[in-house]
């Protein structure tokens, strides 16, 4: 479905992505995660053929995406970082509009449009004007726009930032199914949670590159152990007990509120800092995530 | 002809699509129906130049008397100054959506970068609001021109040959209008915009026959696009039709494929980076 070699993205003399490889297969769920500025944006733009590489390879369903721009958007699905609905339209209208973008005939258009908003349950809300839906419901319709098209690829710029919980989980939950009709889906996001839960396979991107890439399992397995306690000591700076806790587990990192301690045994890693005589104030053992798998990459956190 | 070579290269060049430019204007017609304001501002601007046509064409008409033009013919000053009022409405018309709705659309609401991500290729895009402008225009001029044949300012088969004449008009100030929004910056700079709007619309042969100015000025009116488009209307409305005429319908059509054009090429420089 996507093929990049050594893709690079330069905006001037910044450089937004810097020589990427990507291979994407059709059924796949995909994602970019990566903290703001890493550059998932200005890949996804040229994925979406709306933005021409400065330089790399790179071919979207076997196609070149600058001579046959048209013919690949119009067999994809795009739901960018912002919204840009149509204020001046209704909802409905929203989607029927843009099926003629795509020569999608009236009736057809009126038929695929009703469908989606049942998928996307905005049925009752059919006849509104955009303005006064809710940042979930926004989305949602973005979504049902991106699939008017019955695309063979579905690329969603950050599908759920800025969204309350439940909007996010019932997002999830629609892009489920999408991925269970067997869609390929393309995401970016900076939360891990929605990388585990969406994703077969990704890439962390820091800073223009790609830094590490699998499963998120494989991630996880690769780069971090399997459990994490995260250690907090009242009013002290975490990183002065670097030292003190020094070998216990396989790894220990600093934060500027607490201590990550990296052990196959969280349990066991614990008991050895109380019996190095240590009373931390509060302890918590997790299983490892990709935060963690980040945050060992780049040294940084993903959102801060 | 070398216009006419053009504009067919650009849409070749382009494969510009009926249907996908249909589905452009198809846009604008929902946003129509859905919008009860944009019929208000529509009712305005079809008001604006008959009020200056009563006032200025009628009432100042009743002092000045006839005019008597370079040609020798005489003529009512109404009938002079209403094919002017009628080439400013079908400008104003066509300028009113491809500046100001434009810009807010290509800024602010992002319709453009929605239209590009799908097979809308920029050409299409701009055809599409190019054409909308037009037909928003053409409300005008239509029930402008019907105000001039009740008025008896001209006979209904000049007014039938003008209507046309005023899509011209509509589509050559819609692009040029449309190529200069893609580099608006903000809203200060429709100030700009309709300042010069107005000093056209004062200085364009409007209300005087050019030839009363000195020779300088009048040169540096002939250059003005607003001057081509009274011309050639009113040339056809008071029936009184010349070869020069050709001369203001190709300055026309050189504005349309520029305008088309350079409007074009932004939307991709700009949205499509
Ligand atoms: N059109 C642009 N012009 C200049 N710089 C840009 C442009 N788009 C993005 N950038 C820069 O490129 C970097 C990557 O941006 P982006 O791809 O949006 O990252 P992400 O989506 O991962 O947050 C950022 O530093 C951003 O400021
Ligand atoms: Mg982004």
């Amino acid at each position: 479905m996507i093929y990049a070699r050594g893709l690079v993205k330069r905006f001037g003399d910044f450089t937004a992505v810097d020589g990427i490889d990507l291979e994407v297969a059709p059924g796949e769920a995909f994602g970019f995660l990566g903290p703001n500025g890493a550059g998932k944006s200005s890949t996804m733009r040229m994925i979406g053929c709306v933005s021409t590489p400065t330089a790399g390879e790179l071919r979207i369903l076997g196609m070149d995406p600058v001579r046959e721009g048209p013919a690949i958007r119009a067999r994809l699905g795009v739901c960018p970082q912002t919204d840009n609905l149509d204020p001046d339209l209704t909802v409905f209208e929203n989607l029927t509009t843009y099926a003629r973008y795509f020569g999608i005939p009236r009736a057809e258009g009126r038929r695929r449009a009703a469908e989606l908003l049942e998928f996307v349950q905005l049925t009752e809300k059919s006849g509104s004007t955009v303005d006064p839906l809710s940042g979930g419901m926004k989305r949602r319709l973005s979504i049902a726009r991106a699939m008017i098209n019955e695309p063979d690829l579905v690329l969603l710029d950050e599908p759920t930032t800025g969204l309350d919980p439940q909007a996010r989980h019932l997002l999830w939950e629609r892009l489920f199914r999408l991925k269970q009709r067997g869609v390929t889906l393309v995401l970016t996001t900076h939360y891990m949670d929605e990388a585990e839960q969406l994703c077969d396979r990704l890439v962390v991107m820091d800073a223009g590159k790609i830094v590490a890439d699998g499963s998120p399992r494989h991630l996880i397995e690769t780069y971090s152990t399997r459990e994490v306690v995260e250690l907090r000591f009242g009013d002290d700076a975490p990183a002065t007990y670097v030292e003190k806790l020094a070998g216990i587990g396989e790894r220990l990192d600093p934060l500027p509120d607490r201590l990550l301690l990296y052990s196959a045994d969280g349990d066991a890693a614990v008991n050895e800092v109380h019996r190095r005589g240590f009373t931390p104030s509060s302890v918590l053992v997790r299983r490892s995530t990709l935060e963690d798998v980040f945050l060992i990459l780049t040294g940084r956190t993903l959102v801060d | 002809m070398v216009t006419t070579y053009a504009v067919t290269r650009v849409a070749r060049g382009n494969r510009l699509s009926p249907a996908r430019v249909g589905a452009v204007i198809n846009r604008n017609v929902g946003a129509l129906r859905s919008g009860p304001a944009y019929w208000l501002v529509l009712a305005s601007g079809f008001f604006e130049p008959v009020l200056y046509l009563l006032s200025i064409g009628v009432g100042v008409g009743a002092l000045v008397g006839d005019l008597t033009l370079q040609n020798g013919e005489v003529l009512p000053y109404a009938n002079f100054v209403a094919p002017a009022m009628l080439a400013v409405s079908a400008m104003s018309g066509a300028l009113a959506e491809t500046t100001f709705n434009f810009f807010f659309k290509f800024k602010y609401v992002k319709t453009y970068d929605a239209m590009l991500a799908t097979p809308l290729r920029p050409m299409e895009i701009a055809a599409g609001e190019l054409t909308w402008a037009m037909i928003r225009g053409s409300l005008y001029t239509g029930a402008f021109l019907i105000v001039m044949v009740a008025l008896g300012l001209t006979t209904p088969g000049w007014a039938l040959l003008a209507f046309p004449a005023t899509w011209l008009v509509g589509l050559a100030f819609g692009a040029v209008g449309m190529a200069v929004s893609t580099y608006i910056r903000g809203w200060q700079d429709f100030d700009l915009i309709s300042t010069g709007q107005f000093a056209l619309f004062l200085f364009s042969g409007t209300f005087s026959p050019v030839q009363d100015y000195p020779v300088p000025v009048e040169i540096l009116i002939a250059i003005t696009p607003l001057y081509h488009a009274v011309e050639l209307i009113r040339g056809i409305t008071t029936g009184m039709l010349s070869w020069s005429m050709l001369g203001n319908v190709a300055y026309l059509l050189v504005m349309l494929a520029v305008g088309l054009y350079v409007a074009s090429r932004r939307l991709t420089s700009v949205l499509c980076r």
